[in-house]
């Protein structure tokens, strides 16, 4: 079994054989992994004294198989990764490639893909509420987010006809015209939001296990943020007001109005506080999303087979989780040379070890659930 | 790709004091590009974080090129809170040669650098724990190297490990 990667930090040099020390397994079949992450704990009695991460266990070798598919056929791979903000993951590759072609995106279009990723933000904090809840151990969130998570993904299924893995995004714009009730649709959305958001804050936030439970829990500061490369609610708990959306806005972003919700103290707590802020945030900008909504063409002048010219980018995006960034590689040929994927989920679980030391083993539950992990997107 | 020269204090800087250890800063559409040399990669990083403020390492990363002379380009994309730019810089490896870790500038190196060195095979040294990380320990092969092919698996450990005769 691998050891930790360093030495715990409170194990006393003179102890001989210290008998309280433990090894404990923990996953990959764990309901509170959120998927088949295996952590390997090593305990003092009930305090954690390091740990460490086996992932690897859904790898399907993405990047691998972009080198081996065109521009366009690739697209509906990115969805599997972070298979709960499919729509997010779908726009940073379209994003990196229209780059690369230096190709135009309609105003209508741009509008669209807003309306869409920030329903898909909603949708993924909604779940992770739901089951960071569950995993503290309040039963009733979980339905709850659901029941609100099914409108969101009623409205992808009659926008494209899949309810997770989207393929929302084409190279260029988008494949599908909004049909006739979208706008109102989502406007019923965001108002249903409004309500059901001060619902979950009456169920929690108040809650004195939920307080008990995650207050001073899985401290990560700024600078601990910055040094593990942790992006996203993470981040933003710890008073750092850096999203993406307004630091190097894409798509529009710089035309809404909207604030970057942030907390002081870097713990669970905050993370939750500051997720369930964004919910609010990303209704807000969907309103003037859909009151904005342009006419006009939906998809640019791409040519039908995509051949992007010799060259490189970086393109980056805030998905739900954190920064998403795709860099791609073109050789000049009708398939991608190189497609790194930079998965939020992935960089910010390598900051578990850092979060967990000195916490209880309960809390390790708690800690996993506030990180937001994607299995799908860390494995790859 | 437009590729124009970067000009500025940042890439004259450098010039200054690696001198021909930043072989090149343009601006490749629009996006900044430092190509170093290898050995001077981890100080054109250390330099970066503490001279210029680059404080959070976005990635790392390598492309392999089989036909080159030095066939791997290793990438590391960082990014600075401060003044909002983002800056990748790359350096070749030939066959065989360990790149320098920036484990001791960036605690996100560790995970990265493990990923690069499961997918392509590239040694990082001074990583204090450099092991696979997506495929198992005693997986043959490093999927990202061009000479892999898409089907292709370690059958041996599939065999062994699963049970079954493909993994396909």
């Amino acid at each position: 079994m691998p050891a930790t990667t360093q030495e715990p930090a409170a194990a006393p040099a003179d102890t001989f054989l210290d008998s309280n020390e433990l090894v404990l397994n923990m996953g990959p079949q764990h309901p509170s992994t959120h998927g088949v992450l295996r952590v390997i704990l090593k305990l003092d009695g009930e305090t954690v004294l390091g740990t460490d991460c086996v992932i690897g266990y859904l790898h399907r070798g993405v990047e691998k198989i972009g080198e081996n598919r065109t521009y366009q056929q690739f697209a509906p791979y990115v969805d599997r990764m972070d298979y709960v903000a499919a729509v997010s993951n779908g726009l940073g590759y379209c994003m990196a490639v229209e780059k690369l072609l230096d190709a135009e995106v309609p105003a209508r279009a741009q509008c669209v893909r807003v309306i869409l990723t920030e329903l898909n933000r909603v949708a993924s904090h909604l779940l992770w509420l739901g089951t960071h809840a569950l995993d503290i151990g309040a039963i009733t969130p979980v339905f709850l987010c659901f029941r609100e998570r099914e409108e969101v993904l009623k409205i992808f299924e009659n926008y494209c006809g899949a309810r997770l893995t989207t393929h929302a995004f084409r190279i260029g714009g988008l494949q599908y015209e909004t049909y006739d009730t979208f706008e109102k649709e989502c406007l019923a959305f965001c108002d249903l939001m409004g309500e059901k958001v001060r619902e979950y804050h009456d169920l929690l936030t108040g809650n004195r296990i939920w307080v008990k439970r995650t207050k001073g829990v899985g401290i990560l500061n700024a600078d601990d943020c910055k040094t593990y490369g942790v992006t996203g609610p993470l981040l933003r708990a710890a008073g750092v007001a850096w999203d993406l959306r307004k630091a190097q806005p894409y798509c529009g972003y710089e035309n809404y109005d909207f604030e970057v919700p942030t907390a002081e103290s870097g713990d669970t707590f905050d993370r939750y506080i500051v997720r369930m802020q964004e919910m609010r945030q990303s209704c807000r900008i969907i309103r003037q999303a859909v009151d904005a909504l342009p006419s006009g063409p939906i998809k640019g002048r791409v040519a039908k087979v995509i051949k992007p010219p010799k060259g490189e980018a970086y393109v980056s995006i805030e998905a739900p989780k954190g920064e998403l960034g795709y860099y791609v590689v073109s050789d000049g040929s009708l398939k991608p040379y190189r497609v790194r994927v930079r998965p939020p989920s992935f960089v910010n679980l390598a900051a578990l070890d850092r979060m967990c030391r000195g916490s209880l083993v309960a809390d390790v539950v708690a800690i996993i659930g506030t990180i937001d992990i994607v299995l799908g997107e860390v494995d790859r | 790709m437009p590729s124009e020269p970067w000009e500025g204090p940042l890439p004259s800087s450098l010039k200054e004091r690696f001198g021909d250890g930043l072989e090149s800063a343009v601006r490749l559409g629009g996006q900044q590009l430092l190509t170093v040399a290898l050995p001077a990669a981890r100080e054109v990083l250390a330099s970066l974080r503490d001279d210029h403020g680059f404080d959070y390492l976005v990635d790392v990363t390598a492309v392999h090129w089989p036909k080159r002379e030095r066939p791997f380009d290793i990438v590391w994309i960082l990014y600075s809170f401060e003044a909002n730019e983002r800056v990748r810089v790359k350096a070749t490896a030939a066959d065989g040669e360990s790149a320098p870790s920036v484990t001791s500038l960036y605690k996100a190196a560790d995970w990265l650098e493990r990923e690069v060195f499961d997918m392509f095979g590239l040694r990082f040294e001074g990583h204090p724990d450099l092991r696979r990380i997506l495929l198992p320990d005693e997986w043959d092969g490093h999927p990202l190297l061009k000479g892999y092919g898409i089907l292709q698996q370690d059958s041996a450990w599939v065999r062994e490990n699963l049970k079954i005769e493909s993994a396909q």
